[in-house]
């Protein structure tokens, strides 16, 4: 049986209490009137004259015309409104999405009937413990949003509706109510299928045949169907949504390419930890060879996806399509390509050794970048189209990080230390003991 | 002075490695094993040294993708820069999504085609070669140990029959 050490403990609470004055200042920082908004801009003595840019970009919400200054400065104050809630929910998806991840892991591992991993399953199972937290904290930010407690969300601000053409068409989708029972639907459907198969992999242990096992074969496989479609719809909603002007085919994919490396990186980080706890005895190096293998050729995934998504717009340069990238080159230049450095290069050139990935600290070292990595990649999803070109990566983004990062950790080994982390009558139990590559 | 060797055959993978580690613990140098089939864990058994393969095939995908990035600059932006269909070919990198492909596909190119040409060159794999198989059974159900004999015939025979051989044959080298 794992015990949370009480350092990690105390480090979590510590987390969460620095990162919630951190989110604090972000919420006492963000103005309320449009002087205020305009006094910060001009406080930082670099005039931002290309806000208008990122305005017209996507702002066809805003009327033009006459009341195109008063529409600029109000455009201000709500990306400037939007930067403590955008920090936040990139922040809680960002984490959410390491747990949902790790789940779409576990279930491909169940259906596949994999033979090396099963040893992990318990590493696993602790991790997607973070779901119900997570998920709430993400459905409680979408159901504010929907509230209009923030402007993360543009179509969902009648009186911007009202004047886009576009956004009417989409309202048959895109509206409050079907945007919250779709969020409920997902959460439930992926909430539900963790804790009925962490039930059953725990009956599965005390049991004398295999039908808990066989029933979670079963269950895993149709939960991937269910998966691969609420992922890909909740991509649109959750992500794509924020720019609802745009849109692309294989954002889903895009996004899940996302979560499936981070998701990896992090059941490679935590069996590392525990392994170097003692806890884990049975885990040898193939098993982290392996598992820095998916690190690899996932973050080559990733980078597919990311190119094929950027080339086909770059190329084909159809407006309507185009300006997404258009506000990310101009105003997020160094996250947007180096997100790329990080979840590509870095992990390709450090991993492509079949020596390295034997090495764990060289496995937690490419796994920070690749987190790091993917965070700018949630963080570049969704702050052009909320923020816009006042981004900046500082108190209230790094306290959300930090508080989630807490919550993350106080959940996930919370979680660990409610059952041994050994499955006992696993049909293949004895086949990952003794895995070897 | 022509050289003797011995050939001892077995039926068995399992009995092949067992063996395989009795001779090296007794000290004698094993010529060859011939083998109808890959035996995971033999070249270990034997102390061959790793294969340094994949380090070529890293170094030739590097080279493939310098040769696609100094082709390209050189024809799309050195050369002729022509506009076509409003592409940027001012410079290089301002054009490079629609070079990656190629520099993707060359990079595969010549690490698979020239690492294939080196396994072939240092195996001594070619259409005409004469095949070295010193017994036709070994590429169907028989493994051979072939070791080299230095006036200690008996006590080598004594050894390779100890370890489950089928089948013992001397002969010249």
């Amino acid at each position: 049986m794992y015990t949370f050490s009480n350092r990690l403990k105390i480090a979590s609470f510590i987390l969460m209490a620095v990162g919630v004055l951190g989110i604090g200042i972000g919420f006492m920082a963000a103005p309320s009137t449009v002087e205020e908004a305009k006094a910060i801009v001009a406080g930082h003595g670099d005039g931002h004259g290309d806000a208008h840019a990122v305005a017209e970009s996507h702002g066809d919400e805003m009327g033009h015309g006459d009341a195109h200054d008063a529409s600029h400065d109000e455009h201000l104050l709500h990306q400037l409104q939007n930067k403590p809630w955008a920090a936040l929910y990139v922040a809680a998806f960002f984490f959410f999405m390491i747990a949902l991840g790790v789940l779409a892991f576990y279930a491909i591992q169940r259906a596949a009937q994999a033979g090396w991993s099963p040893l992990l399953f318990r590493v696993m199972e602790g991790i997607t413990a973070y779901l119900v937290p997570g998920g709430i904290v993400v459905f409680v930010i979408l159901a504010l949003s929907v509230a209009h407690m923030n402007h993360l969300f543009v179509w969902m601000d009648p009186e911007v509706v009202a004047h886009d053409a576009l956004l009417q068409g989409k309202a048959g989708f895109l509206n409050g109510t079907f945007f919250l029972i779709r969020a409920a639907v997902f959460l439930g459907g992926w909430i539900l299928y963790r804790e009925y198969s962490r039930k059953l992999s725990l009956a599965q242990d005390e049991s004398n045949d295999d039908s808990n096992f066989k029933l979670n074969f079963r269950i895993s496989a149709a939960f991937l169907v269910f998966y691969l479609i609420s992922e890909s719809m909740m991509s649109w909603d959750w992500i794509m949504s924020v720019d609802p002007h745009w849109f692309s085919t294989l954002f889903g994919w895009y996004i899940f390419a996302s979560m499936f490396v981070s998701g990896i990186t992090v059941i490679a980080m935590v069996t590392i930890y525990l392994k170097s706890r003692g806890y884990l005895p049975d885990v040898n190096d193939s098993h982290i060879h392996d598992l820095a293998k998916f690190m690899f050729g996932i973050s080559i995934f990733w980078t597919y996806l990311w190119f094929s998504q950027f080339m086909l717009i770059w190329y084909s340069n159809i407006p309507e399509e185009v300006t997404y990238y258009v506000t990310r080159i101009a105003d997020f230049n160094l996250p947007f390509f180096g997100m790329v450095a990080m979840n590509f290069v870095f992990p390709v050139l450090l991993l492509m050794n079949s020596d390295f990935k034997r090495v764990n600290w060289f496995v937690i070292m490419t796994g920070i970048v690749i987190l790091a990595g993917h965070y700018m990649d949630i963080f570049v999803a969704i702050m052009p189209s909320t923020v816009g070109d006042q981004w900046f990566i500082g108190i209230p983004e790094i306290g959300s990080i930090l508080f989630f990062a807490g919550l993350f950790i106080f959940f996930v080994f919370r979680a660990l230390t409610k059952a041994p982390l050994q499955p006992k009558r696993n049909p293949f139990i004895e086949e990952s003991k003794h895995f070897h590559y | 002075m022509a050289s003797k060797v011995i050939h001892a055959f077995y039926n068995d993978d399992d009995v092949l490695m067992h063996a395989v580690k009795k001779v090296k613990a007794a000290k004698h140098h094993i010529e060859e094993v011939y083998c109808p089939f890959p035996v995971h864990g033999l070249d270990k058994a034997m102390g061959l040294a790793p294969t340094r393969i994949a380090i070529t095939s890293f170094m030739y995908g590097c080279v493939g993708l310098a040769v696609a990035i100094v082709m390209m600059n050189y024809i799309m932006i050195q050369d002729w820069p022509q506009d076509i269909g409003g592409k940027p070919s001012f410079s290089y990198l301002e054009n490079m999504p629609a070079f990656v492909p190629i520099m993707f596909e060359l990079t595969v190119f010549f690490a698979a085609h020239l690492m294939v040409i080196t396994f072939y060159l240092r195996s001594r794999l070619w259409p005409f070669k004469e095949a070295e198989n010193p017994d036709v059974r070994t590429t169907d159900d028989h493994f051979l140990m072939e070791i080299e004999i230095h006036d200690n015939e008996q006590e080598l025979k004594d050894l390779l029959m100890d370890t489950g051989a089928v089948e013992i044959n001397i002969t010249e080298k």
